[in-house]
């Protein structure tokens, strides 16, 4: 047909040759534009990223800005990579997805395991025995039978019995690109010595896992496995190493189910880890298998191909594109829990209870590097949730007069919620106690920094740099671990004050009072004359970060002190703070456990960076405060260990180490058909209990991404419009050259 | 021609030590040993013995270039530099530090590298070259100042700028395509038509000057006026004669970029989503992943070579006049 027509209307204008195939290249054009308009038609969406077959699928859909490094469990410690080992591997523990404060529930343990103390002659004592007689806490951990393992060819066995690939040559490995090129699979029942296998894999050197010191420090006898380690493979380099050759007096199976840590003195904190992929079972299986010839030229190592018995399995490792999680067919009937509040009943978080877990088949994760098309496919349905970037933080939420965030319009049009929370983190501005001049315990020292912290106006920081997504910090611990305190009760009398119910920071003029008595009158020093120079070690660099860079000048300005910032890089800025030789400088931490533990270690003096290479980044060491720390570190939570804690909050703020800044407020959105969100910053396993409504998701779907058809015809439209002129042209010249 | 193929690849032997050697430098300027494993291993609970287990089992525990405690020949190859630099002259390129293999990841990611690129490119030499020869066929007209203008207007434009605009209305506001992705086979042609629509549209501005001063070079010369006086039509002047004997200065832009397609867009991958080379280099870059970076690096200067030396090869082939020797 549009060769007929082609043929009209070149035989009608008298074309020459040339001009014919051009007007028959444009009159195709515009009926390919007609044929894709029919085609729209016919489809729903045509910028749907997903293949058509998928669109019913009970699958969640999401994406990753950084490609995991490690998805081994004695390695994986980040959270984009926790994201994924977590809903592959089980550890022993998990946190309640509903209740709060935070709640240690068994996942494949029969019960969450209370310690037993031994003193230095192995007899036991008493729970509430002093920790300066516990020698060794010993922890029983019983697992529940008939838990079996995702479905792997590291199981497979032949009618004889035999691995079938356990003996494998490079050969016979060449042709396999992934796990699920090997023909056969098998499973079996998890058992307390995976456990065991998974705690020395800890100090397995070829592993570099991240708590390995830390451990080492705790566990019975794994620093002498690590130095064992090494020694074999200092002798061997190539040696491969079978761990269940080596004992480990800190670890052992003491039957089929159940099995012992034990534990130097007493670290009641230790009951968080077994909540983490770190003590999470390895089958011994899995080593042997990725330990062959070509397996790691192949990247099949257990390091990016898990065996786990989680709710979901690695069904496909690509993350330079797209990981996806599937349901692990062996999974062991867990179900989703019936004891929630009234809030969460009210918002139907408990409207599956009961119902065996996980509640999606599938979860795809999509390599997502750049905010703007993140966020782009969000808004068209697909994605199921998001985060919110600057750059589109206006779009989604604005703040209602009384300072609440809200959704705008837009979203709530779109069906789209939002989820916030206060995360378990805090961000502060670090001095160098080391430093001569902000440093030291001295009460001018402390007045001075007390002036500083008054001085950074962090709710103005909050409102003017971070949308209103933070919450002015009081002191290290952040809201929902035990020992914050919330309101006008907890606030920290030496920045902030009572003002009829209302936190106001401190006046500006109680900041120059205290700058004055710390010996600089109006900033300059009392017996020199010289003006206050201080230094801002930061990483930050780039348009935004200047604009924060300046406004903390200008907080000093208000003192009349100089801040001179110091750019650097991420290298050299740690190599300053192991040296000692930034004098303030900006940090943060997430919490690894809801215990304030994990928050005033960071100014326990044995920790301070310089000497021991710890996580006291200020170097702060008062003998009060350590001495406080070390009895409440072993306390159990009650009124007795709150005071302890408000002593310490106390020296803290006195002392004041740190300009407390802010804990960080995170904000998600989520589709209306994603069910069964609420925030969990412990948990790192909630995969399970998301539901969606795919019927829902997919009609959103096609209503948002109708295809908008006139830019085609305008384009067409146009190129005619532009080419025609010259069409002419081109003839009148052939004409006037013949 | 093949003594001089066989004498230009020995000579690149030294220009590839040379260029590993530097990149080797520069690198551990900026980086130490200590610093990458810090950075591998984590901002928690790092302690110095997890840094030196990271070091001695990535192989960066050796000196940096030379063992003063070793003796002989070992003085030299039982270093950082040797032992990360000479596998790669056969191109064993080892483990990133993420322990993936490098080998196995270039070649996956090479071919979703060159699904865009190599699109890009032809497309974008055709539409350049039509572009500047109607340029050419409408000089000293309205339509050549305009098309001149319009070249000026698109080379002065941001490469990004293309990018997010290309994404907003082609993929977020007219829902004509995914807005990024990849995926294999006849499915992964969706995911590539934008990007390759983008880049092309992105080289028009300076492929269409360029090749249009080279046409207007030519146009002038004798043989056109011959070809002219011969009867043939203004069509085949241009598309037979002159874009024939423009083609030397284009085989030179052209042919030596054609290697490199491999390595693929840094910026062009990221907004995208290809799993390609491009994304795999700034990946390294950030996470200052050396055996990565030095590999790449290797593997770019590599590529270049071979490209300069298809380019001397061209040339022989667009004009018999010019002799390999």
């Amino acid at each position: 047909m549009s060769e007929i027509i082609t043929a009209d209307v070149g035989d009608v204008l008298g074309y020459t040759g040339e001009m014919k195939r051009i007007g028959a290249i444009l009159l195709k054009t515009v009926l390919l534009g007609i044929s894709l308009s029919l085609v729209a038609g016919c489809s729903d969406s045509w910028n749907n990223p997903y293949p058509e077959a998928t669109k019913q699928a009970n699958t969640v859909y999401s994406a990753f800005a950084e490609r995991p490094k490690h998805l081994d469990p004695a390695r994986s410690y980040s959270s984009n990579e926790v994201e994924f080992t977590g809903q592959i591997y089980e550890p022993p523990l998990q946190y309640h997805f509903l209740k709060r404060p935070y709640t240690l529930i068994p996942l494949t343990a029969e019960q969450v395991p209370q310690p037993r103390y031994l003193d230095a002659a192995g007899k036991a004592l008493p729970g509430d025995a002093p920790s300066a007689r516990i020698a060794e806490s010993v922890y029983d951990i019983s697992i529940r039978p008939g838990i079996r393992y995702q479905p792997h060819p590291a199981f497979a066995r032949d009618a004889a019995g035999r691995y079938r690939y356990h003996a494998l040559a490079a050969a016979d490995v060449a042709a396999k690109v992934q796990v699920s090129d090997f023909e056969h699979t098998g499973t079996r029942e998890l058992v307390a010595a995976d456990y065991v296998y998974q705690i020395k894999r800890l100090a397995n050197p070829r592993l570099s896992s991240p708590i390995f010191g830390l451990m080492a420090e705790h566990i019975v006898g794994l620093k002498a496995l690590g130095e064992s380690l090494e020694k074999t493979l200092k002798a061997q380099p190539d040696a491969v190493l079978n761990l269940n050759d080596y004992s480990l007096a800190g670890a052992e199976a003491v039957d089929r189910y159940t099995y012992r840590i034990r534990i130097k003195g007493k670290y009641p904190q230790f009951i968080y880890w077994l909540a983490m992929p770190f003590f999470a079972p390895v089958p011994w299986e899995a080593d042997v298998f990725y330990a062959q010839p070509g397996m790691v030229e192949k990247n099949l190592t257990l390091d990016w191909q898990p065996v786990g018995t989680g709710p979901f399995y690695l069904a496909e490792n690509d993350p330079n594109r797209r990981m996806v999680l599937k349901k692990n067919p062996n999974f062991h009937g867990e179900t989703y829990p019936a004891d929630g509040d009234a809030a969460d009943r009210q918002a139907g978080l408990l409207a599956d209870a009961g119902k065996p877990l996980p509640l999606v088949d599938a979860a795809v994760f999509s390599l997502e590097k750049e905010t703007i098309p993140y966020w782009s496919k969000f808004l068209q349905g697909y994605y199921d949730s998001s985060g919110i970037s600057s750059d589109s933080f206006d779009q989604a939420v604005q703040f209602s007069a009384g300072g609440d965030p809200q959704l705008t319009d837009g979203m709530r049009k779109q069906d789209i919620h939002l989820i916030t929370t206060v995360s378990a983190s805090i961000w502060y501005v670090g001095f160098n106690m080391l430093d001569p001049v902000v440093g030291g315990l001295g009460e001018d020292r402390q007045k001075l920094r007390q002036a500083l912290s008054i001085a950074f106006d962090y709710d103005e920081f909050i409102s003017i740099f971070l949308n209103g997504r933070g919450i002015s910090a009081q002191g290290p611990i952040p809201p929902g671990l035990f020992g914050y305190v919330d309101g006008v009760a907890g606030l920290n009398p030496y920045v902030y004050e009572n003002q009829a119910g209302r936190i106001e920071r401190r006046s500006i003029e109680t900041a120059r009072r205290l700058l004055a008595e710390a010996g600089y009158p109006n900033g300059r020093d009392a017996k020199t004359g010289a003006p206050l120079v201080l230094y801002f070690d930061t990483m930050a660099s780039g348009p935004d970060a200047k604009s924060r860079l300046d406004w903390m000048k200008k907080q000093l300005d208000k003192l009349n002190v100089q801040l001179v910032v110091r750019g650097t890089d991420y290298n050299r800025f740690q190599d300053k703070i192991r040296k000692g030789n930034a004098q303030l400088f900006e940090w943060g931490w997430n919490a690894d456990y809801p215990d304030p533990e994990n928050f005033f270690f960071l100014l326990y003096g044995p920790h301070k960076k310089v000497t021991s290479g710890g996580e006291n980044a200020a170097n702060y060491d008062n003998p009060a405060f350590n001495r406080l720390f070390e009895r409440m570190k072993d306390m159990d939570n009650g009124p007795e260990r709150q005071r302890v804690i408000d002593a310490m909050l106390e020296i803290v703020r006195r002392d004041a180490p740190w300009i407390f800044a802010y804990y960080p407020k995170s904000f998600g959105l989520r589709h209306g058909w994603v069910h069964n969100v609420k925030p969990n910053l412990m948990a790192n396993n909630t995969l399970k209990y998301r539901r969606v409504d795919p019927a829902l998701r997919d009609t959103r779907r096609a209503e948002w991404n109708q295809p908008v058809l006139w830019p085609i015809a305008l384009l067409v439209g146009g190129m005619v419009v532009v080419i025609a002129p010259a069409v002419i042209a081109w003839r009148r010249r052939e004409r006037t050259i013949a | 021609m093949l003594a001089y193929i066989l004498r230009r690849l020995l000579y690149a032997i030294p220009i590839l030590i040379g260029v590993n050697l530097l990149t080797f430098a520069l690198f551990f300027v900026v980086n130490t040993p200590d610093d990458m494993a810090r950075l591998q291993l984590g901002a928690k609970h790092v302690t110095p013995d997890a840094i030196e287990r990271w070091k001695v089992e990535h192989g960066y525990d050796k000196p940096l270039l030379l063992n003063v405690q070793a003796s002989g020949s070992a003085q030299l190859t039982d270093t950082i530099f040797f032992q990360h630099s000479a596998t790669m002259f056969v191109f064993e390129f080892g483990k990133g530090d993420d322990g993936r293999n490098i080998g196995n990841e270039i070649r996956t990611r090479m071919g979703p590298s060159l699904a865009i690129a190599l699109p890009v490119f032809v497309i974008g030499l055709l539409v350049n070259i039509t572009f500047a020869l109607l340029m050419v066929f409408f000089r000293s007209t309205y339509l050549d100042l305009w098309g001149v203008v319009l070249c000026v207007v698109l080379m002065s434009i941001s490469g990004l700028f293309y990018i997010i605009a290309g994404q907003f209305f082609i993929a977020k506001l007219w829902n004509l395509l995914p807005i990024s992705g990849f995926a294999g086979g006849i499915d992964g042609l969706r995911f590539i038509v934008l990007p390759v629509l983008i880049g092309v549209v992105a080289g028009i501005g300076s492929g269409s000057r360029w090749y249009r001063t080279i046409f207007l070079e030519e146009i002038g010369k004798d043989y056109v006026r011959t070809a002219r006086a011969k009867g043939l039509s203004e069509v085949r002047v241009l598309f037979r004669h002159v874009l024939k004997n423009g083609m030397i200065p284009i085989l030179t832009g052209a042919v030596v970029v054609l290697p490199l397609l491999f390595m693929g867009s840094l910026i062009t991958e990221s907004f995208f989503g290809i799993p390609g080379l491009g994304s795999y280099t700034i990946d390294a870059i950030q996470a200052q992943d050396f055996a990565v970076v030095r590999a790449m690096v290797f593997l770019g200067s590599f590529l270049y070579i071979v490209g300069l030396i298809l380019t001397d090869i061209s040339y022989s082939w667009a004009d018999p006049r010019v002799r390999l020797q």
